[in-house]
């Protein structure tokens, strides 16, 4: 098999949410592709949102509950006819529910390109702590 | 006796029923397709990335959803009366002791080309690319410009 490194990207269709609760804005909402790691110091996540910029991302964290949402303006100008549609543009939203203990005012977000890195690090108590089992 | 038998039959005869209402579903989309105008369907395997395409009375302009790419991963040409988007996406590989919960993003390289109907002026194309979305902007040829005719009265 190759490395899937080296095969090519497969287009995805930006999965549209559904759920019990409605937007409140016009337009369909998207969730964002989002890759989360883990060290030992702080929880990563990396957030796939085009179009978004800086001003209409709003990163909420209360009650251990994470949530992202990013307004996209249309990016066509008012004169223009559609030749051909592929994707959509819509709202970005995503709500992650975090078991760590995080330090708020540490958290450090970073947009660029569209991708969005957000760091929060572990409450200093909450990093893993190794206990040695002394025998005997 | 002949009832258990049927049942441990492999594969072969019980696969072409659904074989068949496969290919009855595939016609139905395509039935469709033809009467919504193509617009509705989703690319389920489409080519990466995919584009929307819209033109003004003096432009084409291409976009495509390009998250995380900088600049120098992307390769744009135009050529008469198509446009070729190629790169590779790379996302950086993270601290070896980091733990993924979650991986959906994907990186990889790609390539598209993408024809217009009109010829378009390619000394005069422009590519931008801001917060992961690429804008191509491909001025059309003067012969593909709507020319206003006026129409004499005597």
């Amino acid at each position: 098999m190759t490395d899937s490194r080296h095969q090519a990207l497969q287009a995805k269709v930006k999965k549209e949410m559904t759920g019990p609760t409605e937007q409140t804005r016009p337009g369909p909402t998207f969730t964002p592709a989002v890759d989360i790691f883990e060290t030992a110091q702080e929880i990563t996540l990396m957030a796939d949102m085009p179009g978004v910029k800086a001003k209409d991302l709003d990163i909420d964290l209360r009650e251990n509950v994470l949530t992202l949402s990013g307004k996209v303006a249309s990016p066509e100008g008012p004169n223009e006819v559609d030749v051909l549609r592929e994707y959509q543009t819509g709202t970005y939203f995503r709500q992650f529910s975090l078991s760590e203990v995080i330090d708020q005012a540490k958290i450090h977000a970073e947009l660029k390109e569209g991708a969005l890195r957000l760091r929060l690090p572990k409450v200093e108590s909450a990093t893993p702590r190794k206990i040695t089992v002394k025998t005997e | 006796m002949i009832l258990r038998r049927l049942t441990d039959w492999p594969t072969g005869h019980w696969r072409s029923p659904f074989e068949e209402l496969e290919r009855i579903r595939r016609k139905m989309d395509r039935l469709s397709e033809g009467l919504t105008g193509g617009l509705l369907r989703r690319p389920v395997a489409g080519v990466f990335p995919l584009v929307n395409v819209t033109e003004d009375s003096h432009r084409y302009y291409c976009r495509a959803e390009l998250p995380g790419m900088k600049a120098d991963d992307l390769d744009i040409a135009v050529t008469g009366n198509s446009l070729s988007i190629a790169g590779e996406r790379k996302i950086t590989d993270e601290d070896k002791n980091a733990n993924y919960h979650r991986r959906e993003r994907e990186a990889g390289k790609f390539s598209r080309m993408i024809s217009l109907s009109d010829q378009v002026d390619t000394a005069k194309a422009e590519a931008r690319c801001v917060d992961g979305v690429l804008t191509v902007v491909l001025p059309k040829a003067e012969s593909a410009k709507p020319r206003q005719i006026t129409i004499k009265t005597s």
